[in-house]
């Protein structure tokens, strides 16, 4: 993974000292809560219901052991004990007092981490597909671009102040993982037919309110002109995006009233001015950024599926763990393994001190010393050996990471909701608790197969659920919790938007509600086919008459 | 008399920013006056003419490109800041000093505050009216802050990557 030199490192320790006086004169009253605001939001401190968010960055998803354990120790120290992963692959602690936050940043400044623009109207975390570099379907490397990104965009003087929060996704496989339609901007990697590396250019999606799925404005952008091509879409979009409604800041707004072509027009006007200038990448820079994540030291293995198949035999539970949170790797001999942080009764992504100091040893042992936190709030160990498969499940079982649920109906995408964040207009936690009571029988889930189920406390969207297959939006009527579902979202490539159902849940009702959902589904699909390709197939009508039945 | 920040040192005010509002009426002829765009659109022959110093300033959503072919007139381009978090007049001084070569004193006004400061030089400002409340005395602390930057910019035209020892 990147390891700073010593231009990043003074970077960020220049950083840690200007928050430390940003927090003390705020302290002091030299600065008004207002004044400090944009301020602390641009470090990712909020605050919160009960106390202070504070949001670490975690680029791209990518942890090194050492980094994890100084997540273990934030935790410990300045927290209840725990920390939680988000959907932008970040990390989240709920409990720091204000006061801590200049220390919490000079701690992290020591393992090269930071909680620079995790949120504010600026450029937020890049994010990308969490098996990037491992993918079987990869094409190219997604992470060299996205650290050429984190740096172009790490206190843009130009994009401090942007309308509204700007998201930046890249992916590099056939499949997309990294949700890169329904970003601010997403970059898909891909070779032209002369073999010359560039991106398909996608912008305007985005979540939210008004969920949207971007345009496509550049079939195939040569990479050296990535950085003066950001530079002409974020000047087009800092210049002309609507300031006076937040709800109307994003760009997606912009991109839609203008029109994308009209957008296109207009930031490739912009672009002939900045084509071919200083901010044109070199090979050089990128030789520099790529040679950070070449191949760690593989062994010439040879894949295990006898022996395997012969453990899944003796041991039904290694077999379904494996089917569900084994994922297939480019080198022979090796698998992906998914650490589920969605065991019933945990609160989705959220993972204590204890558990991150044991991923940190399980990483040295077994994955070259990194994870990779995921959008959907679990950990991956990239790079294990399949020899040592099956002793890797007996420790992650001890230690709760071994539910056999990726990409179950249980392995929900959920926001931290109404028990925590001050946005929220209902809980979330507890209502992907009950779900996942109710769908306790192991056959029963693997029998459903996959699908994703995403739960956001308010419409801000955090937890996706535009993009779910199933959608569970909290919301406030008169003062009373309830719940919207809808379905049919999908994140991947071809990504679309969910359509409600109807009227909005009673917490208590939400189980019954997503058993019928599921029902009509099991009942109506054919032979193999999925949740969303019945729904496809038989559009929402069947599910809202048997979900709103016993109402009429 | 306000004390202003040009080029790194604070100094005391000697231009007049006139309001949105200002006619020609009674404009004095020798002072250093800053005024609207819009006086500017309107009467450009008879502000030329004038023996005192001219500037012009522009509100957050006006346009760069609404002077850029008249540079040479102004002495003083003051842009306005409604709120610190609007951004957009980050971009019109990027433009120019980046795009329209402009030389002379590009002045950020408004609610001007010190931890956006490091940000606007970076862009091109070189002046900074701070908010009338503000100390600017305190406020150069931030062009120290950082002792380097990844982007090219209104004050640094090559990236990192292309510095990078």
């Amino acid at each position: 993974m990147y390891v700073y030199d010593q231009y990043d490192q003074q970077i960020i320790e220049d950083r840690v000292q200007q928050f430390r006086d940003q927090t003390r004169r705020y302290l002091a009253g030299e600065l008004s809560g207002e004044e400090f605001r944009p301020l602390r939001l641009q470090n990712g401190l909020y605050i919160q219901r009960f106390a202070p968010m504070l949001r670490i960055a975690v680029p791209y998803g990518l942890l090194s052991s050492t980094q994890v354990r100084m997540l273990a120790k934030i935790a410990r120290d300045y927290d209840k004990g725990y920390a939680h992963i988000s959907t932008r692959q970040n990390v989240q602690f709920n409990w720091p007092d204000l006061e801590d936050v200049p220390e919490i940043l000079a701690e992290l400044a020591t393992v090269q981490m930071h909680a620079i623009q995790t949120s504010g109207n600026c450029i937020r975390n890049t994010t990308t597909d969490q098996f990037a570099g491992v993918a079987k379907d990869e094409i190219v490397d997604p992470r060299p671009w996205c650290e050429i990104i984190r740096q172009w965009s790490t206190f843009h003087p130009e994009f401090t102040h942007l309308p509204r929060k700007f998201k930046i996704a890249v992916n590099g496989a056939v499949s997309d993982r990294a949700a890169i339609e329904v970003h601010d901007i997403g970059l898909e990697a891909v070779n032209n037919a002369a073999g010359e590396l560039g991106f398909r250019v996608s912008v305007g999606g985005g979540l939210g309110r008004t969920p949207v799925v971007g345009s496509f404005i550049n079939e195939f952008l040569p990479w050296q002109h990535l950085i003066s091509y950001l530079d002409a879409i974020l000047r087009v979009y800092n210049r002309y995006g609507r300031r006076d409604n937040k709800y109307k800041a994003r760009i997606k707004i912009l991109v839609k009233a203008l029109t994308p072509d009209v957008f296109a027009e207009r930031v490739n006007a912009e672009w002939a001015h900045l084509k071919d200038g200083p901010t044109t990448l070199t090979e050089a820079e990128v030789a520099r950024v790529a040679a950070h994540f070449v191949d760690p030291a593989y062994q010439p293995l040879h894949d295990q599926d006898t022996a395997l198949a012969q453990l899944d035999a003796e041991h039904p539970g290694f077999a379904r763990w494996r089917q569900r949170n084994c994922f297939a790797h480019k080198k022979p001999g090796y698998v992906a393994v998914t650490l589920s942080l969605k065991p019933t009764g945990t609160a989705p992504g959220d993972v204590t001190d204890k558990q991150l100091d044991a991923i940190a040893e399980l990483a040295e042992r077994y994955s070259f010393g990194e994870v990779r936190n995921s959008h959907n709030q679990n950990i991956i160990l990239a790079d294990v050996e399949q020899t040592q498969l099956f002793s890797l499940w007996g420790e992650l079982r001890e230690l709760g990471f071994a539910t056999p649920n990726v990409g179950l109906l249980t392995d929900i995408i959920c926001c931290p909701g109404g028990d925590f964040c001050s946005l929220a207009n209902a809980k979330s936690i507890p209502v992907a608790e009950a779900i996942q009571r109710r769908f306790d029988d192991l056959d029963y889930l693997f029998d459903i197969g996959d699908i994703e189920l995403n739960i956001s406390g308010c419409m801000n969207a955090c937890g996706h659920h535009h993009v779910g297959h199933i959608g569970i939006l909290g919301v406030d009527k008169k003062g009373q919790e309830f719940y919207q579902v809808s379905i049919g979202g999908n994140s991947g490539r071809e990504a679309s938007l969910s359509q409600i159902l109807g009227p909005a849940f009673a917490q208590d009702d939400m189980p019954d509600v997503i058993d019928k959902i599921i029902k009509v589904y099991v009942e109506q699909r054919s032979d193999e086919e999925s949740f969303l390709d019945t729904f496809r197939r038989i559009g929402v009508a069947p599910f809202k008459e048997r979900v709103y039945a016993a109402n009429h | 008399m306000q004390r202003i920040i040009k080029n790194g040192q604070v100094v005391d005010e000697t231009w007049h920013l006139l309001p949105k509002d200002t006619t020609l009426d009674g404009l004095s002829n020798c002072d250093d006056l800053i005024v609207p765009l819009a006086l500017w659109i309107a009467h450009p022959n008879a502000l030329k003419a004038r023996d005192g110093g001219l500037g012009v300033w522009l509100e957050a959503g006006e346009e760069i490109e609404e002077i850029a072919d008249h540079l040479d007139n102004f002495q003083v381009i003051a842009l306005n800041f409604p709120s610190f978090t609007d951004g957009r007049h980050c971009s019109s001084a990027y433009l120019l000093r980046s795009r329209y070569g402009y030389k002379g004193e590009v002045r950020a006004i408004g609610d001007v505050l010190r931890d956006q400061l490091f940000a606007l030089k970076r862009c091109g400002f070189d002046a900074f009216a701070l908010r009338e409340d503000k100390d600017p005395q305190d406020a150069l602390k931030a062009f120290e802050e950082f002792s380097e930057v990844y982007q090219a910019s209104g004050d640094q035209p090559q990236p990192l990557f292309r510095r990078r020892a």
